[in-house]
């Protein structure tokens, strides 16, 4: 049994006058215990709305979510407000974007650490303190004992992002969900985050869904890649073999879109052409048809399924770039 | 006095609102803030009070039955048995203690208020005009001069600067209230138009116009001062409720305008205290105008600065 | 921290002097002052030239001004011309101050004991029924004029109902010891029961009507505050770790919501002075608001002089109070 196992997650968003509008429509994956899962794609795909769904952090007015969330066996959408708190913090973490407005900034580091020990491991405040600061050695922050006291404004960007962890990893959830962890820092900090973010998986067992639009965090750091456009996972596979060969035109776009050292000189990069907002809705065809170099008739008529291809590979595409042929095992 | 106990956070951001980038597929500002307003009840309410209001002060002359200032009824009113004129054939609502219609005074005291709450916010306007371009414009120690004392006049509660000023006068009239009441608003206008001005100097459109050696003069008049007018125009709506209030508030200490052919609701408020346990109606009629002017343009200020606030767009 | 306070103390004191040169000034300058206010107008040119000269008013307004800031600082701002005369100004306003104080501390917990849970359950409750009609009423509240509405409440409770008293600050019948001059907490103190609860009586009917607008404002800016700080990214977090409702409300929401609610609680003291002035004279409630109305009808210039700089440095001390407790509640500010 799979430790994650979305099915058909779906996501409708109405404002009071408005017409509905779908940011998740029926995504399923699952995430084996231990495992590190990348869910990608351009802003506006549904990637945090999905995450923000698993967690129940979706308001509950104006969202309507369907489909299935199961962690080790058990219902998510189903359970109460109540029982979706228990889970929150102690089995399900999450590490937010923006570090700085993620931590709230009249409260020490310490307490916003303590708290969740607090609350989910009965601690004592003196000895969720002595935690903490075991915590925040752990997650590579000098000093520990001395930021316990400190304000979120007083630390660097990457120092915010590690007590972020620490706060997410507190209770050793069994899934850590990283929202773009790096996005808001610095390029150097970047990697010293994915970094310790790795080795923190690798050493507690914890399983990790990393979404972000970098592909770049992808390939160091995930066992299987999602590609999301439109709210829909349009690819699927195993991290080598999908960057190896994307096989749908819009993750390939995304590869080809990313500047090359080692590219020929005087070679073009090549975008991906139009934006998210030339979208078709799905019901009537293929979303990305309208931005898509390879589109033919069907893709603007029939909606595509999400197929395996011979190699295993999900994809939802009529007219995927061809593939070599299948390598014998 | 409200609104008026000035809130600088609150001017302050409201002057930020001259400075928003226009929408990506290009509605102004002042589109998408008409779209949002034309839907909005409470607009619709206030808007619908103020146009009734200004229509009834425009005509109250005509449609007054009678003249505010005659005495028709005098021979009713008893001083001793404390009889005032019951409503009558010809006089809806009665007289008032000195026998006159109240009716048609309350029609013409209309026109007083809009008088003096229009006259009074541009005044101010006017005096946060030259202040805050001044300030806005020149910057420097001309700034740090102005908003000194602007500071030192907002750190005195606007009504009790309104009554020291009102008081000063030997003989309180129409134009001393109006002055008092007005003098109150300059400080809150400056520092808006200031603000508003700061907030553009640094923008690109006024950045671009200096690049291409518009001269400084057509700055400030063609480029800055155009876009500082929505947050302008909430203010004098909200401006011209607090005048209202303020105006009745000094006629009632009786440094209002001591005229009795010129009804003025204040005043009337004021001079039935002494019948308000016997005729409550004598106080309640002018006190229920006034608090629906001045919250018809309360509910139009603030939902007008809602409108403006960048927070709200989509 | 220290430095800090000392420069916004060194500020007050320039605000203050500008402030009363600004006042000094004006009050000479406009027609009807002291002397025609004394002799009135059908006074002989000689008698008036004679008080002018007793007065001191003949001088240049410079050396007038010097003078008036000399006696000030030593505690010295004349005798009171019309209010209470032949009383020394200080005197006066020592004798009114605790009157004015308990009045406004009063309205000023009313304000805020209604207007942060009311505004904070309308945020939490944003455009359903219950927000809408207090944001309408809070409207309503600051466009009823303060005298109005005080008298309505005087008609409806004291003069039609007579479930309290209409006038003054306590029974006159009661005979109570006097010890800080705040009739409540005498009360208190010298276990005079019904002394206290004459004066709490006394005090209900103005402190209500000088509250509604602080309570309208301080329920609005509560609400606007907590609407934005729900949206923070730092809530999202607090609801990830599973933190239950009241530990999210209170350490989270609130406690960044009352940065600007602080502020305004601030601000509304200088509206509280100005509608004493109104509701005081309404309720015939011998404060500072009452004699300031009375000054102005009796251009009493020692006592009016007095009153303004005394509003105005008690607005401007409040304004740093609310600067310094800014510090305590916002470590931004504090560790600069």
């Amino acid at each position: 049994m799979a430790l994650l196992e979305v099915r058909d997650l779906t996501v409708v968003f109405q404002r009071r006058g408005e017409k509905p509008f779908t940011a998740v429509d029926e995504v399923s994956f699952d995430v084996e215990p231990g495992q590190t899962v990348g869910l990608v794609g351009e802003s506006g795909c549904g990637k945090s709305v999905t995450s923000l769904a698993i967690m129940g952090l979706l308001p509950s007015r104006g969202a309507t979510v369907t489909g299935s969330v199961r962690l080790e066996g058990q219902e998510l959408l189903t359970l109460s407000d109540r029982q979706m708190r228990d889970k929150r913090g102690k089995d399900l973490g999450m590490v937010f974007q923006d570090p700085l407005s993620s931590l709230n900034p009249v409260i020490p580091i310490g307490i916003q650490v303590t708290e969740v020990l607090e609350r989910h491991r009965g601690m004592q405040r003196k000895r969720a303190m002595r935690e903490a600061e075991e915590l925040l050695r752990r997650v590579g922050i000098p000093d520990p004992r001395r930021r316990l006291d400190e304000y979120p404004h007083q630390l660097s960007g990457g120092m915010r992002q590690r007590a972020l962890i620490a706060i997410a990893l507190a209770c050793a959830p069994r899934l850590l969900i990283a929202d773009e962890p790096t996005t808001a820092l610095d390029v150097t900090i970047q990697a010293q985050i994915l970094a310790l973010l790795a080795e923190l998986v690798r050493d507690t067992g914890t399983a990790l869904v990393m979404i972000t639009h970098d592909l770049g965090v992808v390939a160091g750091l995930c066992d299987e890649v999602n590609v999301l456009y439109g709210g829909r996972v349009v690819e699927r596979g195993e991290r080598h073999a999908l960057f190896a060969e994307p096989r749908h035109p819009y993750t390939h776009g995304l590869l080809a879109s990313i500047p090359r050292l080692d590219a020929p000189r005087g070679e073009r990069l090549n975008p991906i052409r139009g934006s998210v907002s030339d979208n078709i809705p799905w019901t009537t065809g293929c979303a990305f048809a309208p931005r898509c170099p390879r589109a033919i008739d069907p893709c603007t008529a029939v909606t595509p399924a999400l197929e395996a291809d011979l190699n295993g590979r999900l994809l939802r595409c009529h007219n995927p770039v061809p593939a070599e042929a299948p390598v014998p095992a | 006095m409200a609104l008026g106990s000035v809130r600088k956070d609150r001017i302050d951001a409201l002057a930020e609102t001259a400075n928003t980038p226009e929408e990506d597929s290009g509605v102004s500002l002042a589109a998408s803030a008409w779209r949002r307003l034309r839907r909005n009840p409470v607009f619709l309410i206030g808007a619908g009070i103020i146009v009734v209001f200004i229509v009834v002060a425009i005509l109250s002359p005509w449609l007054a039955p009678h003249d505010p200032a005659d005495r028709s009824l005098v021979d009713q009113v008893i001083k001793a048995r404390n009889q005032i004129p019951a409503p009558q054939e010809g006089h809806p609502l009665g007289g008032d203690d000195q026998g006159r219609d109240l009716f048609s005074r309350l029609l013409v005291g209309s026109q007083q208020t809009l008088l003096v709450g229009v006259l009074a916010t541009l005044l101010g306007l006017a005096g946060g005009l030259v202040l805050g371009t001044l300030a806005g414009a020149l910057a420097g120690w001309v700034d740090s001069l102005v908003m000194r004392a602007v500071d030192v006049m907002l750190a005195v509660p606007g009504i009790l600067l309104a009554v020291s000023i009102a008081a000063l006068f030997a003989k309180p009239n129409l134009y001393t209230l109006i002055v008092a009441v007005a003098m109150v608003q300059v400080p809150v206008f400056a520092r808006l138009l200031r603000g508003s001005m700061l907030a553009q100097r640094a923008s690109d459109h006024v950045l671009a116009a200096r690049a291409l050696g518009v001269r400084p003069r057509a700055i400030v008049f063609r480029h800055m001062l155009p876009n500082a007018l929505g947050p302008v125009i909430v203010q004098s709506t909200l401006v011209l409720a607090i005048a209202i209030i303020d105006a009745a508030a000094l006629s009632f200490l009786g440094l209002g305008n001591p005229d009795d052919k010129r009804p003025e609701w204040g005043t009337m408020l004021a001079s039935a205290q002494g019948v308000i346990d016997s005729h409550p109606h004598l106080a309640f009629l002018p006190a229920a105008c006034i608090i629906v002017v001045a919250l018809g343009f309360t509910l139009v200020g603030e939902s007008m600065r809602d409108a403006l606030d960048p927070k709200n767009r989509r | 921290m220290l430095r800090y306070t000392v420069r916004r103390l060194l500020q007050l004191v320039a605000v203050m002097a500008v402030l009363s040169l600004l006042l000094f000034a004006w009050l000479r300058a406009l027609p009807g002052g002291p002397v025609s206010a004394l002799l009135g107008d059908r006074a002989t040119e000689e008698a008036r030239r004679n008080l002018r000269a007793q007065l001191g008013l003949d001088q240049p307004i410079i050396v007038q001004y010097l003078k008036f800031l000399g006696r000030a600082l030593s505690g010295d701002f004349g005798t009171s011309t019309g209010v209470q005369t032949g009383d020394s100004a200080v005197e006066i306003f020592l004798q009114r101050f605790p009157a004015t104080l308990e009045l406004s501390v009063i309205a000023l917990v009313i304000a805020v004991a209604v207007g942060i849970p009311l505004g904070y359950m309308a945020a939490r409750k944003r455009d359903s029924l219950f927000d809408n009609m207090s944001v309408v009423s809070s409207l309503i509240g600051v466009a009823v004029p303060v005298f109005f509405l005080a008298y309505l409440l005087k008609f409806v409770f004291a003069e039609k109902l007579g479930w309290l008293p209409d006038s003054g600050r306590q029974a006159g019948d009661i005979d109570a010891t006097r010890v800080t001059g705040f009739f409540i907490l005498d009360g208190l103190l010298t276990r005079e029961w019904d002394a206290a609860l004459s004066a709490f009586t006394h005090l209900i009917l103005p402190a209500v009507a000088l509250a509604t607008i602080p309570f309208a404002v301080v329920f609005r800016i509560t609400r606007a505050a907590v609407l934005d700080v729900l949206n923070e990214d730092y809530v999202r977090t607090a609801r990830s770790k599973g933190l239950t409702a009241p530990v999210i409300r209170g350490r989270h929401v609130l406690r960044n919501a009352m940065l600007p609610v602080v502020t305004t609680i601030g601000l509304q003291t200088g509206g509280l002075l100005a509608g004493a002035i109104l509701t005081e004279k309404v309720f015939a409630y011998p404060g500072l608001g009452q004699a300031l109305a009375l000054s102005f009808e009796k251009r009493d210039f020692p006592v009016l002089q007095m009153l303004v700089l005394c509003a105005a440095m008690v607005y401007v001390l409040v304004n740093l109070a609310v600067d310094l407790s800014y510090a305590v509640i916002d470590p931004r500010v504090r560790t600069q």
